[in-house]
């Protein structure tokens, strides 16, 4: 649908209802050809795709809390695909691609609202990294504008435009397809068409070690007990580091807490998604009408959950500056995830040091956004044991050869 | 926001400070010596221990000095904080230290 406004099949008055179980909530069996650990977006949307693309159904998902509740349930839920480099096009437009197709394939309105999203631009050099990005988006199809100030404000009437402050808009950059989505509700479309396949989805179940036939990855040792396995693979986002070391290998990852927080409900005013890298704040309106807004990582390693509160008075410095009219609005709460940043601010997708163990990790603020195509290019790297040709360019030996991928322009604090 | 101690100044909030990652990480003896995936480990590859850490802060609006602190990433208490030239201290990376009360 694209441009501007709400989604025409929502009615934000319609949410889904809160599913009953939409899942078995089985015991883990002794042992599953596959096993996924983490049951956050990729690792339910890996096993769909082990099921569906792969027929592969005898698959666990071990979670060691409940389904979804980690930073599948803590993201400001943008979609685009806008990145600057070939092999992100090809990952990020691959997934909106299918957020596209998936409301139909899963039966489940997960309400994706293709409002478009704009990325503002505030200095020269914002302006020049911009237009850069647009050209480089269009080489590769993705849809991508660049805006004046002019344009920006007919987009999003609310946002102050004027060149008087601190930092004006000097234009922004418009993906027309991107958008938001309800996360809770696509990690349940997914696992319950993942269930129906035949997937175990085994919560309150820690993965603790790994079983090992000399370098070969046999199993699992969990709070439940062992459970072995022929392929794992690791989607535990920002505990990524915590299972390598477990597995008896490094990854180049660095965990920080990353916090947002939303308003009570308003009218609808925000008709599109704002962000700004360059004041650190990015903005939308959920259905209900809650403003939903994200801050920067907080700059010290943490597992906890919470950041600092001088992040979110930056936060909303910055978006009191762009929106004078959110200056009286209440926050209703904040929270934080615990995001797995890459040196790069790309992902890691691949085989590790240890045979027939594969990761997922790395995608940092913005792997939402990729939850299909993660789960897609990691099921087919487990099945095959070869890297689908989307993700072979992101496997972890890029720190050794040195063909980074470096998105810190168009992903950095942003998502 | 974290009350982080520096050694010269005393206690400052967060906001004083930028953070440097991990401490004691040593630059390569043998630089051209070095195999690609050891240049890939000193760039890229850091610690990132769930619990007691050792790591660099710089003390940017005060004195601008580098300071090392150990710091749980879990409880975000910080349980020593030190000078670059001292050792790292023991007792707090075992989780415990004799200097706070935290
Ligand atoms: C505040 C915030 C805002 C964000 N905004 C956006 C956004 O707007 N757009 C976007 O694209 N992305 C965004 N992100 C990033 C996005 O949420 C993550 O990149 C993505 O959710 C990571 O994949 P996941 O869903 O599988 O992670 P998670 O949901 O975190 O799943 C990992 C799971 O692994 C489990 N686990 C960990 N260790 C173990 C173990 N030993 N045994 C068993 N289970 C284990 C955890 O409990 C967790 O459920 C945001 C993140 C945060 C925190
Ligand atoms: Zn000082």
């Amino acid at each position: 649908m694209g441009g501007n406004g709400m989604s025409a099949q929502t009615d934000p008055r319609h949410l889904p209802e809160h599913p009953d179980w939409l899942w078995r909530n089985p015991d883990p069996k002794p042992s599953y050809d596959a096993i996924v650990i983490g049951g956050g977006g990729h690792g339910i949307a890996t096993a769909y795709y082990l099921a569906k693309n792969h027929g592969m159904t005898n698959v666990a998902v071990l979670e060691k809390g409940w389904l979804a509740g980690g930073n599948m349930a803590r993201n400001t839920t943008i979609i685009r695909s806008n990145y600057l480099w070939d092999e992100s096009a090809g990952i990020y437009e691959f997934a909106l691609k299918l957020w596209e197709q998936l409301p139909a394939e899963l039966d489940y309105d997960f309400l994706f609202s293709q409002r478009g999203v704009l990325n503002l631009a505030h200095t020269l050099q914002d302006v020049r990294e911009s237009t850069r990005r647009v050209n480089a988006n269009r080489l590769n199809g993705v849809d991508a504008e660049w805006l004046d100030t002019d344009e920006v404000a007919k987009i999003c009437p609310i946002l102050n435009v004027s060149p008087d402050i601190r930092y004006p808009v000097l234009g922004a950059t418009f993906q027309p397809r991107a958008g938001i989505a309800k996360h809770d509700h696509v990690a349940w479309a997914f696992a319950r068409a993942a269930d129906r396949l035949g997937v175990d989805f085994i919560q309150n179940c820690e993965v603790t070690g790994f079983l090992k036939d000399g370098a070969r990855v046999v199993g699992v040792e969990t709070s439940r007990g062992p459970i072995s396995a022929g392929v794992v693979g690791m989607a535990a986002a920002g505990h990524s580091s915590v299972l390598a070391e477990r597995a008896g290998f490094r990854l180049p990852i660095q965990s920080h807490p990353l916090q947002a927080l939303v308003s009570e409900l308003y009218e609808p005013v925000h008709p599109t998604v704002v962000m700004s890298n360059h004041v650190h704040v990015y903005v939308s309106q959920a259905h209900k009408g809650e403003l939903v807004m994200g801050a920067g990582v907080d700059s010290y390693n943490g597992y906890g959950q919470r950041g600092s509160f001088h992040v979110i008075e930056h936060q909303m410095a910055a978006a009191v500056e762009l929106f004078p009219i959110f200056a009286r609005a209440h926050v209703l709460r904040t929270w934080g995830g615990i995001v797995d940043v890459s040196p790069d601010a790309s992902p890691i997708i691949g085989q590790t040091p240890v045979e027939n163990l594969y990761v997922n990790c790395g995608w940092g603020t913005g792997g939402f956004k990729a939850t299909p195509s993660a789960g897609w290019t990691m099921a087919h790297t487990m099945a095959t044991g070869q890297p689908h040709p989307l993700n072979a360019p992101f496997a972890l030996e890029r720190f050794a050869t040195g063909a980074l991928i470096d998105e810190h322009g168009a992903a950095a604090v942003a998502h | 926001m974290l009350l982080l101690t520096c050694p010269w100044c005393g206690p400052r909030d967060e906001t004083e400070f930028h953070y440097g990652g991990q401490a004691h990480v040593a630059y390569p003896a043998t630089p051209a010596d070095l195999p690609d995936q050891e240049w890939a480990e000193y760039l890229f590859y850091r610690d990132n221990a769930k619990g007691a850490f050792a790591e660099r802060w710089v003390h940017s609006t005060g004195c601008r000095r580098w300071f090392n602190a150990v710091r749980d990433t879990v409880t975000y208490d910080v349980l020593a904080v030190y000078k670059p030239t001292d050792p790292r201290p023991d007792a707090a990376m075992a989780g415990t230290s004799p200097e706070t009360s935290s």
